[in-house]
């Protein structure tokens, strides 16, 4: 007797000839972004390789090559495409490796808010009862200090505390630490909701009488079923994150002048834009925003996706 | 002259890919103060001609062909601004879900005077006068009362009878009811439908009944249609539909009513499912379920045909009504 | 009615020493004040009379106690850098802030309800369209960010509009310090307000965009058609206010969010409010008045999520505030 038994599609297949992946590629704007995302990503990622400089060597750091403007004004070194900055660094080589700070600290932050979030609100929407009540009410807390306001407060605190240099080594540790501990309400409140929807329905009771414990009932049953909000949010986190963090650098509480993200180069431009030399701040704005923009484009493109219920008639 | 005449009345949805047919061609007619009843499973189109006739259907959808002539005019083809009076004011609906159609953020008070606003000009006073009157005729205790709640504080049974008494404000001559008791509890659902049934008769107020509920159509209507996949099969009066259906999935209908099996047997169930609205066969809709189908079942469209006082459309039934010596072909 | 009032104080006053405990910690563990004080060159057992007089050494809980018992009578320290109160340097510079927030609030409220509504009734006009385009870009550019580009365009440039400071300002009631009563004042004050504005509008128009269309989708928006209302009504009336309670929710949350925005603002334009203040405190480790300024700022987050969770349960009738007992 032969095998008829049919195999069923693996996870893979199943998402590649889901509804997502076609609406996607109809989409041009979602298309569109995912290219410039992927051009963005991966020139972070190679900015060892692609760099003609590297920023953090102070060979690199002639005063004497500070100010110029980029190559399509007069007065610019052809060496330095962007020009350079005030402390001399091609400002090129510099954004790249800014943007891929940037974008470490940005997703790195909002994978550990997704796994504190995701963890705490499986346990409260699982366990309910007094447990839910506290860990609700503290999550309103923390939300309504707003994610900002506590990064500020926590990096200034410790920058007085352990002194610049220390300060800026680790830098972006706690930045990461800051951004990702303070946002895990979103992640949580969006997995309880599911959690509680979920709880009513009879694959859970199967579930529990066949006595599996709640740590597997949770991860591997209730879990797989919230993934389509928590990508939804995701890619807002992320958006929300590389803003921040630029927000923080600038504000001088985040990344150090040495090893600058987006954010502290803006910051560094500012004054600069006075007596002429806009490209300092203007150039690492520019792809601030459009990191953040198409970021946002996808998530907006992922929320109509994800939810049919809301008709854009 | 009848109050309602709906002549090839179709509804199409245009979806993504493709358009959809979810009402193909309906005729029916509704009689002064008559009372009729739509059945049929869910997506059967039901609901659509209620809200057909009414103009109400949401995007996608719309009326692609066909008429409705209620009180002598056109309707179907009606501006929004003249259907506006139309709505509420000549006929008015009764939704399934008392619930969720009351808005919980505005008073019962509100939710009625701004219907008789819409329509007439009163002062608040008389407008307020008029749904007290309205809520003691469907037996609300304390009207007065009511007006200055808000729907959350009420049952589910006192927010049908208030639906229902928003319906008669001003004084309609028909009221579509799309499942009014579905969403009740059972206890309930038998004194709504004799209030409803009352205040027709009393009102001398046509009554289109949408339900999957064979027994109260039988109760409550005069005549009835049977829908299925969009399409009228079979029509004529509930008594004569109830004890004698011809059409073999109203036959089918009849039999899987638990009263129709003798205690300690299985229900008897129509196989299969309803097909989906995209994915029609050609030929008769019922044709992959029924018992009778025959090649002409598959590939033509029955007529709708009068056999006395019931309309048909099944090609099995006009060949037994043409000679009882006809054999079936399988 | 009461006893919700009852708990949301309990949490607020829970809130307020959790915050004035972190405050506190800080401030042992923030810079020496006995540097501040006396200098470097002081012998050890002079310091040690010195700590013992200042109650330095006294136990954890004695030490906090008496910071508590001082804030509640209002002093929270000495700045080290202006030689005053930590608490009369905040509240001089507590106007600056708070018609910075009012502008922008202005600003918020006037332009995101109109927009959100209209582009909800209407997702496939032009101008909706062209609305949603501006607001997906004003949440991906930062507050900073936009507050440099409107210097750079309208002072820099254009020179129409002033980048720092807040000009003239007219004493009113005696203390309070006003932009709004001269025109020169008005001018320092426009971009700042606008540039708070800018990430939050887009924000809220999203929102009540969405919230709009999902309650336009809803049963008794439907029913109420089919009872002839008039489409003006319907948006008004039904829509809006249900439209309208979660988004006051939405508010109260990001109240947090504006107040860290302002310290943003400030910076870029130099306005001169607490935030400015808070970042040179941080820059100076003038530690009484970062924890002055964490005190004060978590007072003002909690009496405003107290007051709009009261508004919200007046607002909404579900609640069961207004009409009977708990």
């Amino acid at each position: 007797m032969s095998s008829t038994e049919i195999t069923p599609p693996s996870r893979w297949t199943r998402i590649a000839k889901s509804g997502m992946v076609h609406s996607f590629r109809r989409n041009p704007v979602a298309v569109g972004s995912m290219l410039v995302f992927l051009c963005i990503a991966m020139a972070a990622v190679f900015a060892p390789v692609i760099a003609p400089f590297d920023p953090y060597d102070p060979i690199n750091m002639d005063i004497m090559n500070s100010e110029f403007p980029p190559v399509w004004i007069d007065g610019s070194d052809p060496q330095f495409v962007f020009g350079t900055d005030d402390q001399g660094r091609d400002l090129w080589s510099t954004i790249l490796y800014g943007t891929r700070l940037s974008l470490l600290i940005g997703l790195c932050a909002v994978a550990l808010q997704a796994f504190l979030g995701i963890s705490i609100g499986l346990i409260a929407g699982y366990i309910g009862g007094r447990t839910d009540s506290l860990l609700m009410r503290l999550a309103d807390i923390q939300l309504s200090f707003s994610t900002l306001m506590v990064a500020i407060i926590f990096l200034a605190v410790t920058q007085a505390m352990f002194g610049s240099e220390t300060f800026n080594q680790y830098a972006v540790y706690f930045l990461i630490a800051v951004i990702g501990v303070a946002e895990w309400p979103q992640y949580a409140r969006t997995v309880r909701a599911t959690v509680l929807a979920e709880k009513k329905k009879e694959y859970i009771d199967s579930a529990r009488v066949l006595g599996f414990g709640p740590v597997r009932i949770m991860v591997r049953h209730i879990l797989p079923n919230s993934l389509s909000p928590i990508f939804v949010i995701s890619t807002v986190q992320v958006a929300n994150a590389i803003i921040s963090e630029a927000s923080l650098s600038f504000l001088g509480l985040g990344m150090p002048p040495s090893q600058p993200s987006l954010g502290s180069l803006i910051s560094s431009g500012f004054d600069y834009i006075f007596s002429g030399s806009w490209w300092i701040t203007a150039i690492p704005g520019i792809v601030l925003v459009v990191l953040v923009l198409v970021i946002n484009l996808l998530g907006d493109w992922m929320r109509d996706v994800l939810n049919p219920k809301l008709y854009k008639g | 002259m009848s109050l309602l005449s709906v002549r090839e009345l179709s509804v199409k949805f245009a979806m993504r890919d493709e358009t959809v047919t979810a009402l193909d061609q309906i005729s029916f007619d509704l009689g002064k103060g008559e009372r009729l009843g739509i059945v049929g499973e869910s997506g059967a189109g039901k609901s659509i001609t209620g809200f057909a006739l009414m103009n109400l259907i949401s995007q996608p959808g719309y009326i692609d062909s066909g008429s409705v002539t209620f009180e002598g005019k056109d309707i179907a083809n009606l501006p929004e601004a003249g259907m506006r009076h139309v709505r509420g004011n000549r006929m008015a609906m009764i939704f399934q879900d008392p619930m969720v159609t009351l808005n919980p953020v505005l008073t019962i008070g509100q939710q009625m005077v701004e219907t008789l606003f819409a329509h007439r000009k009163l002062s608040r006073a008389e407008a307020k006068q008029i749904a007290i009157v309205k809520l003691r005729e469907v037996f609300i205790p304390s009207p007065e009362e009511r007006l200055n709640q808000y729907p959350h504080e009420l049952s589910g049974g006192m927010r049908q009878r208030i639906i229902i008494a928003i319906a008669l404000l001003l004084d309609p001559q028909l009221i579509i009811a799309d499942e009014p008791t579905t969403a009740l509890d059972v206890t309930i659902q038998a004194d709504i439908m004799e209030l409803l049934l009352e205040l027709c008769q009393s009102n001398k107020v046509g009554l289109i009944l949408i339900t999957h509920d064979l027994g109260v159509v039988s109760q409550m209507t005069q005549r009835t249609l049977v829908m299925y996949a969009g399409r009228i099969i079979e029509a004529g009066p509930t008594r004569e539909i109830i004890n004698d259906p011809q059409h073999p999935y109203t036959q089918g209908l009849i039999n899987a009513l638990p009263q129709q099996t003798p205690p300690g047997q299985r229900l008897k169930q129509i196989p299969g499912n309803m097909p989906s609205l995209t994915d029609m066969p050609p030929g008769c809709p019922f044709s992959p379920r029924c018992e009778y189908a025959t090649d002409q079942c598959r590939t033509t469209l029955p007529d709708m045909v009068r056999y006395g006082d019931v309309e048909v459309a099944c090609h099995e039934v006009a060949r037994l009504q043409s000679g009882p010596t006809q054999e079936k072909s399988a | 009615m009461l006893a919700y009032l009852v708990k949301r104080l309990f949490q607020a006053i829970a809130v307020m020493f959790a915050i004035s405990l972190i405050g506190f910690a800080i401030q042992g563990n923030l810079g020496d004040p006995l540097r501040e004080l006396v200098g470097q060159s002081v012998s050890e057992e002079v310091r040690q009379q010195l700590r013992d007089e200042l109650g330095l050494n006294d136990s954890f809980a004695k030490q906090y106690l008496r910071f508590l018992g001082n804030a509640l009578h209002g002093d929270l320290g000495m700045s080290y850098f202006f030689k005053e109160p930590a608490l009369d340097v905040i509240l001089k510079k507590l106007p600056a802030t708070l018609e910075l927030v009012l502008g922008a609030t202005i600003i918020i409220v006037g332009l995101s309800v109109p927009l959100g509504v209209y582009t909800a009734i209407k997702p496939n006009a032009i101008a909706s369209r062209i609305i949603m385009g501006i607001s997906i870009l004003g949440i991906s550019i930062p507050v900073f960010l936009t507050a440099i580009l409107m210097i750079f365009v309208f002072s820099v440039e254009l020179g129409w509009l002033p980048s720092y400071g807040r000009g003239d300002v007219v004493y009113v009631f005696g203390y309070w310090d006003t932009n709004f009563a001269t025109l020169d004042g008005f001018v320092h004050i426009l971009m700042p307000s606008l540039a708070l504005a800018s990430i939050m509008l887009p924000l809220f128009v999203r929102l009540i965009r969405a919230e709009m269309m999902e309650t336009l989708q809803s049963e008794y928006v439907k029913y109420a058609r089919a009872k002839g209302i008039r489409p003006y009504r319907i948006y008004f009336v039904h829509a809006l206010k249900n439209t309208l309670l979660p988004v006051i929710t939405v508010g109260g949350v990001q109240i947090g969010t504006m107040v860290a925005y302002t310290i943003l603002t400030e910076t870029v334009f130099q306005w001169p409010g607490m935030g400015f203040m808070f970042l040179e405190a941080v820059n100076r480790v003038d530690t009484p008045l970062i924890v002055a300024y964490l005190i004060v700022v978590g007072f003002i987050f909690v009496v405003t999520n107290t007051i709009v969770d009261l508004i919200y349960g007046l607002v909404n009738p579900t609640v069961n505030l207004a009409r009977m007992g708990a």
